[in-house]
């Protein structure tokens, strides 16, 4: 599985991050963070709460600004300008712990509402698309209800068609499986899995082991606002070098 | 539980139960009375002596009310026709029932035009309060407010047109633009709309008939309860849109944007209504260039609007801090714009939250709207306490005047609550 999915990895450069640094008022949440990212890589991120592995991503859409260093997404450099902000935005789709779906309107029309504004998309073919990414994550039959009809595992499968319909070339997730039951969990790790393996560029904030080593080409271990350590998963797990990652580790795989 | 072995603690369910219909509720009149009324001693009391009291306001007003009489000229001769008994003098409202509707100056023979005005407005307001009916009808709803300005003050039909003309011209170039960017295109739309206005009134000048179609009727003849509903609907659809603007304004991270936000609705706030407008009656004519001499009319809606919309303006604020700041990220990660985002995904739920506000507010503002007969405008109260109270033939009567014109706010206001009512509950998407 690692293998297939090491293949389809090219050099392009999807992200770039070069000594990037933020801080809350005095406090400095990100140190020093030099990322980069090819086009088909899975990354994990993982760490113990506080560490701004939520805050890095959310940087890469500029949903947090950072103060200091650069950040390039897909060839284009981050910039305050808004128009920039909104360019890098429509080309990386983004999926939240919350869901964040919009309660006012029916599951179709949040996943047509950016292709029919941002995009101009014609509404017609705006749902064609969004009723083909709705059966990609099955659910293709709850498409005229409102979001608080829907299960949680359905709302972020919802949440994750919304961002596709956009026609993404980068994934960010953010603690995506974190709100849901464990009988959920399943049904969204299964989407990202499909997800993945069609060679989608991902960044995942999640604490799922095992959907870690099944499809990410990387793991990375944040702490204090810094990366840690990063590796090929088999490695990582079988043999994480800093004494951090060895603490972390006992403590989330020990029961 | 009959497959549970009480002896073991070990448990597989066999078969799944069935469920079950709800116990049958046990009902009739009695029991009713007993559970509702005199469920314990202290609550037996206390019914008895609410029953009492209501007994007293109903033995003390009903003989008033259905003693009434309604076909005398004058008090003293309902008097009469009361000789000594009980009853109230309702023919002061049929026989001054026009002028408690219209004032004592609006011509009598126009009384058709306020009239029809009115019956136009249900039309017009229908697609707006009703968002199931169909999307067409919202024309007749743009061109309503020159239509009723017409009406109501007649004069040449040529100023009513060009200003709708004006509205059509800055919407067309609004919506030619709009794709591109939502400032620009408003501004476009603003300055298109300025220039048709400027050279219509230009042209309308010089076509100006020496008798127009419609007797012309100066703003100090308008009056009576028609005034409170004139005053009330204009300034509650304009103080909507600016009260909207100045909320978004007061979240936005422009310093000055921002600062004469606060400032505007911090001070409207701290001034009371009545001051404002003895400042539109007195002072707000030198702030105008001399001579362009600005309607009163319009002087009292500058200020009611200004007033109602500072408070509508902090109702919203309320609903954007309630919602989520996931809803704007998520609107935020999809690419939309500032205004998209507002449009679609902010205001809509905003303003669904801030209903129950905004009506509180609009039911204020409109029986505030009374308070304009302190500076000399024949609103019904002002009817009521001038040209009628003080005529030799009503001197004296003051309940059933002010009985009838709590009737007819009460309608009014307790139509906006029910239909606010009726709107929240075919607005809640959220939790079915």
């Amino acid at each position: 599985m690692a293998e297939t999915a090491q293949m389809q990895v090219s050099d392009e450069v999807a992200i770039r991050i070069n000594n990037m640094n933020k801080w809350y008022g005095a406090f400095h949440v990100l140190r020093d963070i030099d990322l980069t990212v090819h086009r088909g890589e899975r990354i994990v991120i993982c760490g113990p709460s506080g560490s701004g592995k939520s805050t890095l991503i959310r940087c890469i859409n500029a949903l947090e600004e950072h103060q200091k260093g650069s950040i390039e997404v897909d060839g284009t450099l981050l910039s305050s300008d808004l128009k920039n902000i909104d360019k890098i935005r429509s080309e990386v789709g983004m999926c939240f712990q919350h869901f964040n779906l919009f309660p006012h309107l029916t599951i179709l029309e949040n996943c047509t509402l950016a292709p029919i504004w941002v995009r101009k998309t014609p509404k017609k073919e705006a749902e064609e698309t969004a009723m083909h990414f709705l059966e990609k994550v099955k659910i293709p039959d709850q498409a005229n209800k409102y979001p608080g009809q829907l299960s949680g595992g359905q709302q972020q499968r919802v949440a994750i068609a919304r961002s596709l319909c956009m026609r993404p070339r980068i994934m960010l997730f953010d603690e995506p499986t974190s709100a849901l039951d464990p009988e959920m969990i399943k049904e969204v790790l299964d989407t990202m899995i499909e997800l993945a393996e069609e060679g989608m560029t991902m960044l995942c904030v999640t604490h799922e082991m095992g959907f870690a080593r099944q499809v990410a080409n990387r793991v990375i271990f944040m702490d204090e606002g810094q990366i840690v350590e990063q590796n090929e998963p088999e490695a990582f797990f079988n043999n994480p070098q800093s004494p951090r990652t060895q603490l972390f580790l006992s403590q989330i795989l020990g029961h | 539980m009959s497959d549970t072995h009480a002896e073991s603690i070990a448990f597989v369910r066999e078969s799944s139960l069935p469920p079950a219909a709800p116990p049958e509720k046990v009902g009739g009149p009695f029991k009713w009375v007993k559970d509702n009324l005199f469920p314990t001693w202290a609550n037996a009391i206390l019914t008895i002596v609410a029953l009492y009291f209501l007994y007293l306001l109903l033995s003390g007003s009903l003989p008033w009310l259905l003693n009434g009489v309604w076909n005398a000229s004058s008090l003293s001769e309902c008097r009469e026709i009361l000789d000594g008994a009980t009853g109230a003098c309702f023919s002061v409202i049929s026989e001054r029932w026009h002028q408690l509707l219209f004032g004592f100056k609006y011509p009598s023979d126009q009384y058709w035009r306020p009239t029809l005005a009115l019956v136009l407005l249900f039309l017009a307001v229908a697609p707006v309060l009703f968002i199931d009916l169909p999307r067409k009808l919202l024309i007749f709803t743009g061109i309503y407010p020159f239509l009723a300005f017409w009406l109501i003050w007649g004069g040449p039909i040529w100023g009513p047109v060009f200003a709708l003309l004006g509205v059509i011209v800055g919407y067309m170039v609004y919506a030619r633009l709009v794709h591109n960017s939502f400032a620009k295109a408003l501004a476009g739309g603003i300055v298109a709309a300025a220039i048709v206005w400027y050279v219509g009134g230009i042209i309308g000048d010089a076509l100006r008939p020496a008798r127009p179609l419609l007797e012309a009727v100066p703003s100090r003849d308008l009056g009576g309860f028609m005034l409170n509903m004139m005053l009330g609907i204009t300034c509650v659809s304009l103080s909507l849109p600016i009260g909207i603007a100045l909320a978004l304004g007061r979240q936005s991270h422009l310093p000055i944007v921002k600062g004469i936000c606060v400032v505007f609705i911090e001070f409207v706030r701290g001034v009371p209504l009545i001051t404002l407008l003895f400042v539109a009656n007195v002072m707000l004519a030198y702030f105008f260039p001399p001579g362009s001499g600005v309607d009163l009319f319009i002087r009292v809606v500058i200020m009611i609007t200004m007033f109602s919309s500072a408070y509508i303006a902090e109702v919203i604020r309320g609903g954007l801090a309630a919602l989520p700041k996931g809803q704007y990220e998520a609107a935020d990660s999809l690419g939309l714009d500032y205004p998209q985002a507002m449009r679609l995904i902010i205001l809509p739920q905003a303003l669904k939250i801030s209903i129950p506000g905004i009506v509180n507010i609009a039911v204020g503002l409109f029986k505030d709207t009374t308070l304009v007969s302190v500076i000399s405008l024949f609103d019904i109260i002002g009817m009521i306490r001038g040209p009628i109270l003080a005529s030799t033939d009503w001197n004296g009567v003051y309940w059933e005047l002010f009985l009838f014109a709590s009737v007819l706010f009460f309608i009014v206001c307790y139509g906006i609550s029910q239909y606010s009512q009726w709107l929240e509950r075919r607005l809640a998407t959220d939790h079915r």
